[in-house]
């Protein structure tokens, strides 16, 4: 299972990138942590004509807080997130790390080419979505804040353009009084998981988001209006789980996600501390 | 006959001991040697495209663009090889009835399976070759696919040999007794289950590989070989190529897992010797993952519908069942495709007592790959099938699962006695072993665990198998009905100048330990360091003939015939040691590494070589000696030697996600003489989790039109670290009077079990939910369904 | 023509100078170009970690790296584990367990071990047996590779 040939580039900073990528004739894929687009060029799934290797742009790593927002770099790496000591202000994401595969793929895979990627089944992008991030995407004219809630929009698709690179992540830093909560169903440690949900209750304010179970990471905003309304009446809010469209997959069909849905969202509420 | 016991109680003797494997260290410093580690000079790669169809006629190809692709020597399709192979069938005389039409290494007018190769590229590079993959233009025209082995068997089905008149490859019926008359007795308790075995496969972490050389000036091929049977491999491409066998040299080195998956011929290997020989220069094709998915043998595809009848004091009447096992296009050769199911209707029941047993296969064919032999061949099916009939006929009358056992297994002392399906045995230990089980489990404890989760809604069940295990198996299996498979293997141990014993043997190690035992039994028997011990397998050019390892037959016949090499070896050293030292020869003794007498060290075994090597002048000249001796040794008092095990698993069953956890799993195994416990331990535990992944994880899955649909390690699931439990094994040894090593096989026995424990488990921790899997795996989603929580 | 590139990779303290298809990843080049074969390939697409090596002292997927990303860098091996005694306290463990049979799985499992206790990982057999569970192994059933990573833990021998 060779790659298909294709043309390499390495820029060091984030312009030389971005020209390379506005060339919209040529088929080009950024290379972040590889730990995703390389399975798919192996296996000949994806044979971009260009590969713009991003691991050279140092200025795209890095975690800070400014104020009340947490920033991340998208080529921040899994392991480096998990050491870094600002993550005291996303306990969710401290919480989702670990079952993001493996160690060593945590070593070189990277947020923003989770985000990028938006796989489904993915852990980041619904945390995210529980967080309210902001995404931001630059191109080589101008650079967009999108709100998450616009981001992610099927399987493998989201707002950003073809020529435009993933370049952070911001959320808002927690704050006291804030609950987190994550719960994921998966048959092996360390697989996609066959359900999974990260929530943020923040000023008593539930955003809900689930993966692995639609055919992106979805926030369950019926269930969202219940709990915010009572954080107590859990039933309830289960129940308007089924206005989520649910996708099968190898594990489970749509009927048997949903309920995982709901047992994932028992869980995850169990362990919050409320 | 048992041998003198003084040979296995000597102090130096390494038989019994655990002893660290030799091989261990060059492994964990990098310094393996394993197919895809060959680069020799001017060697090619091969790639292959294979068929995206279950079934499609081939109408022909444009190479052109492949040909002109970079780094490309030559493009091969079917009717290229057709002057170059003799095609192959899958059929053995003594499996009455079974057929299957010839195979050609590539497909020829059709492919009938999605993944069978139909061209092949050979370039300078891996890459370069699947780049000129990509480029050729195959005109395929798709047909309809046989896929399901139900609907292959109606009377419209299409057929897909229409010369054969038939999708059955094979059928066989055993029928002992008179079942529907001793099921109609009053008071008889008839449990019926609807069986269905998912199909799975090895994935062995080495994925297959050869390279394969071809020398014209010599006409000599060698074929190096991630494989368990060289020999076979020899006569196969001997006769396939038209080369004599002696021309013919299969090296096996360092091999990454096998489990039966490499010991069957694949087209695409034999496609790489044929072209290997066509252009004479080393070809190497390694599969990569997706390859080894899509081709390499599956197992394990069963339907089976089971009865057991059992008498009100739960004593087993007899077992009913039909089986339909769904193959693949062909008959795998060289063993066929009809073991897995004859193995099946061999092995059902038969640790237990009954009169009445009947029991039909049908092997029928499909468009999908093939199945063949994977390790305990039918014997995870027909445990699963006995233990999982005889705990639902527990449950029916309320006698304990323990107990139930207790009242049908064969007493330790009935022996020797057929099976109800007619199989010979000898020395087994049911009985015992089911003791030995219940007091390591704790039994009466786990009840009372089981009890009290169940009291706070946990759901935890405890699930048993007694087994057998075919091992050490004669020429009955395989050689009789004309396979090229030798069912005796040869030792021959040499004494060298320095004082060193070389040793080689047919068997094959693929990491089970085959060349530590075999080093420990020479050193054992002969009296010398096992430091000095050297030991070559693997190689037809200079090892004894023989199988190779499979069916666990590596301890119990290479085993023994390194052992009578060994002591046909010491006796004639101590026979010109007699003669040197002017004593007779059995007041002498060979004692690490120095001949001895009752005073303590006469001579070194070096200067007794030297003397034999250098200075013959000083020995009588009619003393011929030679210091080396190889021996040979075949099972011949029984088809099989059988070993038999008792396991259990603990199990908890999460009922909201369906998702089982193997809390504990006991094994007790009674595989004769152990060499070396470690080992055999060790494979204990790798056959037990290798059964736990067929219970829970593993399932191939096909579209209704036979596309693989999981053919990554992403979706085929296999058992990793996370979720696989702590296994005790314990041993209970009765060696077996066929030889006088006493060995059996102990390889296979852990995946043989392991199934049959797990289903009976979560079986038993859903009886309070009125819920039932009668389907491996058992994955979450059809616990859920058993559930009917979805 | 394909495109390809110098890189100078050093492979257990040697450099390695070569020039290489930008395509190639960097388990075949230790594999081939470096023809340091104890590292392995069992699936291309970052599951079975057999590939497993490390490069600025983090275990890697070899197969999921190109090795011109890896050029300028220091990757350490399964034989560069053993040259330089690091692996030497998990060789003895292992070889007394036989936590290895066919050796395949080996080179990975060395590497994850070792980041465990190099990580102060303690002998916490969940703990472990989530820390490999990267690692594919089909010979041993897991067992005996946990019992050998707490061996060495446990003896606290320097590695």
């Amino acid at each position: 299972m060779k790659a298909a040939d294709f043309r390499y580039e390495r820029p060091d900073t984030v312009a030389a990138a971005l020209a390379l990528l506005a060339d919209e004739s040529i088929e080009s894929a950024a290379l972040a942590g590889g730990q995703s687009l390389m399975p798919m060029m192996n296996f000949r799934i994806a044979q971009p004509e260009l590969l713009v290797d991003l691991n050279g742009i140092s200025d795209l790593a890095g975690v800070s807080v400014t104020g009340d927002q947490l920033t991340i770099g998208a080529m921040t790496r899994y392991a480096t997130l998990e050491q870094a000591t600002e993550l005291i202000h996303a306990p969710l994401i401290a919480q989702a790390l670990p079952y993001i595969a493996h160690s060593a793929i945590r070593n070189r895979g990277t947020i923003g080419g989770s985000l990028a990627l938006a796989d489904p089944a993915a852990e980041m992008p619904a945390v995210m979505l529980a967080l309210g991030a902001e995404i931001t995407v630059q191109s080589a004219e101008d650079t967009r804040v999108i709100p998450v809630d616009d981001f992610f929009l099927g399987v493998y698709e989201t707002a950003r353009r073809a020529t435009e690179l993933l370049t952070s992540v911001s959320i808002p830093v927690a704050a006291p009084g804030d609950h987190f909560g994550f719960y994921e169903i998966a048959r092996r440690h360390g697989d996609y998981a066959m359900a999974g949900v990260a929530i943020a209750q923040r000023q008593g304010q539930f955003r809900i988001a689930f993966f692995s179970v639609a055919d992106r990471a979805i926030r369950a905003t019926g269930a969202e209006d219940v709990l915010s309304a009572d954080p107590t009446d859990i039933d309830a809010a289960v129940a308007r789980l089924s206005e989520i469209d649910f996708d099968s997959d190898l594990n489970a069909s749509a009927a048997t996600k949903q309920h995982y849905a709901g047992v994932v969202l028992r869980r995850a509420l169990a362990g919050m501390t409320v | 006959m048992t041998g003198p016991l003084t040979i296995f109680d000597r102090p130096n003797s390494y038989i019994g001991r655990s002893v660290p494997r030799a091989d261990a260290a060059r492994l964990l410093e990098g310094r393996g040697a394993y197919v895809d580690d060959l680069q020799l000079p001017r060697m090619l790669h091969a790639a292959f495209l294979r068929s995206p169809y279950a079934h499609a006629r081939i109408d022909g190809f444009d190479l052109d663009a492949a040909r002109a692709a970079p780094g490309v020597v030559a493009v091969y399709v079917g009717t290229d090889l057709i002057d170059h192979v003799t095609p192959y069938v899958g059929t053995l005389t003594h499996l009455a009835g079974l057929q299957s039409p010839p195979q050609m290494p590539l497909a020829v007018d059709r492919a009938r399976w999605q993944g069978e190769p139909i061209a092949m590229v050979v370039a300078h590079s891996r890459a370069l070759a699947e780049d000129a993959v990509a480029l050729i233009e195959a005109d395929l025209e798709p047909l309809d696919p046989v896929c399901d082995v139900e609907a292959a068997l109606l009377p419209d089905a299409d057929l897909i040999h229409p010369e054969l008149g038939t999708n059955v490859a094979w059928e066989r019926t055993v029928n002992v007794g008179d079942i529907d008359t001793a099921f109609a007795q009053p008071g008889v308790t008839i449990v019926s289950r609807d069986f269905t075995f998912g199909r799975h496969t090895g994935v062995t972490l080495e994925p297959r590989a050869v390279v394969v050389e071809f020398n014209p000036s010599e006409d000599q091929l060698t074929f190096h070989y991630s494989g368990q049977a060289p020999h076979m491999m020899q006569a196969i491409l001997g006769k396939h190529l038209h080369l004599p066998e002696e021309n013919v040299r299969v090296i096996a080195r360092d091999v990454g897992g096998s489990f039966g998956i490499k010991i069957h011929t694949y087209g695409d290997e034999i496609a790489t010797a044929a072209v290997a020989k066509l252009l004479g220069r080393p070809v190497k094709f390694a599969a990569d993952r997706n390859e080894s998915f899509l081709t390499d043998i599956h197992a394990r595809d069963h339907i089976i519908k089971a009865r057991m009848g059992v008498k009100a004091d739960g004593t087993i009447v007899g077992i009913d069942f039909d089986d339909i096992t769904g193959i693949g296009p062909y008959s795998m050769y060289p063993r066929t495709s009809a073991i897995e199911a004859n193995q099946v209707l061999n092995l059902t029941g038969a640790p237990y007592v009954m009169d009445h047993y009947r029991a039909r296969a049908r092997v029928v064919f499909q468009n999908k790959n093939l199945m063949c032999q994977y390790r305990a061949v039918g014997h995870p099916i027909a445990m699963a099938v006995a233990d999982g009939l005889l705990d639902e006929a527990g449950a029916a009358l309320g006698i304990d699962p323990v107990e139930m056992r207790r009242r049908n297994l064969m007493a330790d002392d009935s022996y020797p006695r057929l099976s109800a399906s007619g199989m010979k045995l000898a020395d087994l230990s049911h009985q015992k072993s089911l003791e030995t089980l219940a007091e390591t489990m704790d039994y009466t404890a786990l009840l009372a665990d089981q009890a009290e989760a169940r009291a706070r809604g946990v759901y935890r069940g405890i699930g048993l198998v007694s087994m057998v295990e075919v091992t050490n198996p004669s020429p009955m299996f395989y050689g009789i009905g004309g396979a090229p498979i030798s069912a005796q293997d040869g030792a021959t141990v040499r004494l060298d100048a320095g004082g060193g014993l070389r040793i080689s043997s047919s068997i094959t190690e693929q990491g089970q330990g085959t060349n530590a035992i075999l080093a420990q039994i020479a050193a054992g028997i002969f009296g010398i360091p096992i430091e000095r011990v050297k030991v070559t397998t693997g190689d037809t050019d200079t090892t004894p003939y023989g199988g190779g390892t499979w069916a666990s037959r590596g301890a119990g016949i290479g085993g023994e015939a390194m052992l009578q090499g060994a002591l046909a070896l010491k006796e004639q050293v101590l026979g010109v040691a007699a003669v040197m030292l002017q004593t007779e020869a059995d007041s002498l003794d060979i004692v690490d590494g120095a001949v001895t007498d009752a005073t303590g060290i006469r001579m070194t075994l070096s200067d007794l070589a030297k003397t034999v090597y250098y200075r013959g002048n000083e020995l009588p000249s009619d003393l011929k000696p030679e210091l080396i001796a190889t021996r040979h040794y075949r099972v011949t008092d029984f088809p099989f030697v059988f070993t038999n095990g008792a396991m259990a698993a603990y199990v908890e069953v999460d009922v909201e996600t369906g998702i089982t956890q193997v809390l504990n799993f006991w094994a007790v195994e009674d595989c004769g003489r152990v060499i070396n416990p470690m080992l055999v331990d060790e494979q204990v535990r790798g056959g037990v989790v290798q059964g736990i992944g067929g219970a829970l994880y593993e399932e191939i899955l096909y579209s209704d039109d036979g596309q693989m649909q999981n053919a990554t390690m992403a979706d085929y699931l296999v058992p990793m670290a996370g979720e696989m439990p702590d296994i005790v094994v314990k041993h209970v040894e009765t060696p077996t009077r066929t030889s006088v090593l006493g060995a059996k096989g102990a390889g296979e026995a852990g995946t043989g079990g392991a199934p049959a424990a797990v289903m009976n488990a979560v079986n038993d921790a859903l009886r309070p939910l009125a819920g039932r899997l009668d389907q491996m795996p058992m994955t979450p989603e059809r616990v859920l369904k058993a559930l009917g929580v979805v | 023509m394909s495109q390809t590139q110098d890189v100078t990779i050093t492979i257990n303290g040697e450099a390695i100078t070569r020039t290489v298809p930008v395509r190639m990843n960097l388990v075949d080049f230790i594999r081939t170009e470096a023809q340091l074969t104890g590292s392995h390939v069992g699936c291309e697409h970052g599951v079975c970690g057999a590939c497993t090596v490390e490069i600025a002292g983090a275990p890697v997927r070899g197969c999921l790296m190109l090795a011109v990303q890896a050029d300028g860098q220091e990757v350490t091996t399964i034989e560069g584990l053993a040259d330089s005694g690091r692996s030497a306290a998990l060789r003895v463990a292992f070889t007394e367990h036989n936590a290895l049979q066919c050796g395949f799985c080996t080179p990975g499992m060395l590497a994850s071990a070792l980041e465990y206790i190099d990580k102060g990982g303690t002998a916490d057999r969940t703990a472990i047996r989530q820390h490999i569970s990267g690692n594919y192994c089909r010979c041993t059933g897991y067992q005996s590779i946990v019992e050998a990573i707490c061996d060495v833990i446990e003896t606290g021998a320097k590695t």
